[in-house]
């Protein structure tokens, strides 16, 4: 089951932060086919967020294909999140430190990689898109 | 649908001053609606008139089913103890739900042999709620019922009202100073400004048509000199040489202005700074 956390200075909506959780819970495979995602009630009892917020998020993940709304029975994921393997994960964790070990050394402060490294991916999606 | 609440012309008058006038919304059943204002802005007023608790002077206020409410105070009876307040309640209330609230009490640990009196200010809300809920309302009214809790226990109040929401139809509507304390859990907005309604309507709707917008303060002239088909300036304005306003719909702009997406509290801020600024449907000025 997965557990929702809430990052409330992050400026992302909630319903985001709750549709980007799922994903990444089903690229690193702790949510799988088959397992059921909390009831808005459960949710919005911990959270204490409104419970559309919820359903807007489940609503956006079941377009996406991700998972399925049983009726009376709640809401499942229906497949996972094809992409790399968790071994490629570690071996590309460990090319991005070395990054940022790399960055630090010339000077680069947290922000100044933060914003490279946005740089970098909106040109990528950019080149991506052409 | 029938909304959960009605105001049409509504004007509520103490002796001779106005706490309330022109006030016309409705609230979507199923709503949590955030009603918001500054202090004497009649939001309380509006409360007691919607419950039955003032009669209006002017126009009309009528609520959809039942209704239950819970004054800023949270009045309970100090010498009662909680299991005392649930008996009263039981033989007051044909639909009273004892087993809800008692399962509520007892994941909340709260002892039900606690006089109400020797209850923690978290607690003694929680059981007000706890008491209102047992009736099962379509409506709920909740005057202030954030005032005055520790961070903790506000999140506790929220998280068992929201619960609630996710469980029926419930309806509610609550008052708050904090609009950050509403930002995650009310999807209607309602703000009262000196006894006259600003703004009125779906929380999402509002911030998607509304921007604040940066830039040099010689620009702003023209833009709070457009003509407003249904878009214009709310409110702000130059200060020194960079002005920054809230504006609403979408108007076509110079580029040397930046815009962002209004926030909740902005938007609010926006339109209390602005009382001749209004957001309601079926107005002039306003979108869709």
């Amino acid at each position: 089951m997965i557990d929702f956390q809430l990052d409330r200075g992050s400026g992302v909506s909630t319903y985001l932060q709750l549709v980007h959780q799922v994903r990444q819970a089903l690229r690193l495979g702790t949510l799988r086919p088959g397992d059921q995602l909390p009831t808005a009630r459960e949710v919005v009892e911990r959270l204490a967020i409104n419970p559309n917020t919820v359903l807007k998020a489940y609503r956006e993940l079941e377009r996406e294909g991700l998972v399925e709304g049983r009726p009376g029975m709640g809401t499942f994921v229906r497949r996972g999140i094809a992409g790399p393997t968790l071994a490629e994960h570690t071996r590309l964790r460990r090319g991005l430190e070395e990054w940022v070990r790399e960055a630090r050394a010339a000077g680069l402060d947290q922000d100044d990689l933060r914003a490279l490294f946005t740089v970098v991916l909106a040109d990528a999606a950019k080149e991506g898109a052409a | 649908m029938r909304p959960a609440l009605e105001a049409t012309g509504l004007g509520v008058r103490y002796r001779r001053t106005w706490a309330l006038r022109d006030c016309s919304l409705a609230v979507p059943a199923g709503r949590v609606a955030a009603l918001v204002g500054p202090n004497g802005a009649g939001k309380s007023t509006l409360m007691h008139a919607a419950v039955g608790l003032l009669r209006p002077a002017r126009g009309s206020v009528g609520v959809a089913g039942e209704v239950a409410f819970v004054a800023q105070d949270k009045p309970l009876y100090e010498g009662f103890t909680v299991a005392e307040m649930l008996s009263f309640g039981r033989r007051m209330n044909a639909r009273w739900d004892d087993q809800g609230a008692r399962d509520r009490l007892g994941a909340l640990g709260i002892p039900l042999d606690r006089k109400a009196g020797r209850l923690s200010g978290g607690q003694r809300a929680q059981v007000a709620l706890t008491l209102a809920l047992a009736r099962r309302p379509d409506l709920l009214v909740l005057d202030e019922p954030l005032a005055n809790l520790d961070p903790l226990a506000r999140h506790d109040v929220m998280r068992t009202l929201m619960g609630e929401v996710a469980e029926r139809e419930l309806t509610v509507l609550l008052s708050s100073h904090v609009v950050s304390d509403l930002e995650e859990t009310c999807d209607w907005l309602v703000v009262l400004n000196g006894g006259r309604l600003q703004v009125s309507g779906d929380i999402e709707d509002l911030l998607a048509d509304h921007l604040v917008l940066t830039g040099p303060a010689e620009l702003a002239g023209a833009l709070a000199a457009r003509p407003t088909g249904g878009a214009g300036v709310v409110s702000g304005g130059p200060a020194g040489r960079q002005a920054t306003l809230l504006v609403r719909g979408a108007p076509a702009l110079d580029p040397r202005w930046q815009a962002r997406p209004a926030g909740l509290e902005e938007l609010v801020m926006g339109y209390l700074r602005s009382p001749e600024s209004a957001a309601l449907p079926g107005l002039a000025g306003v979108g869709t």
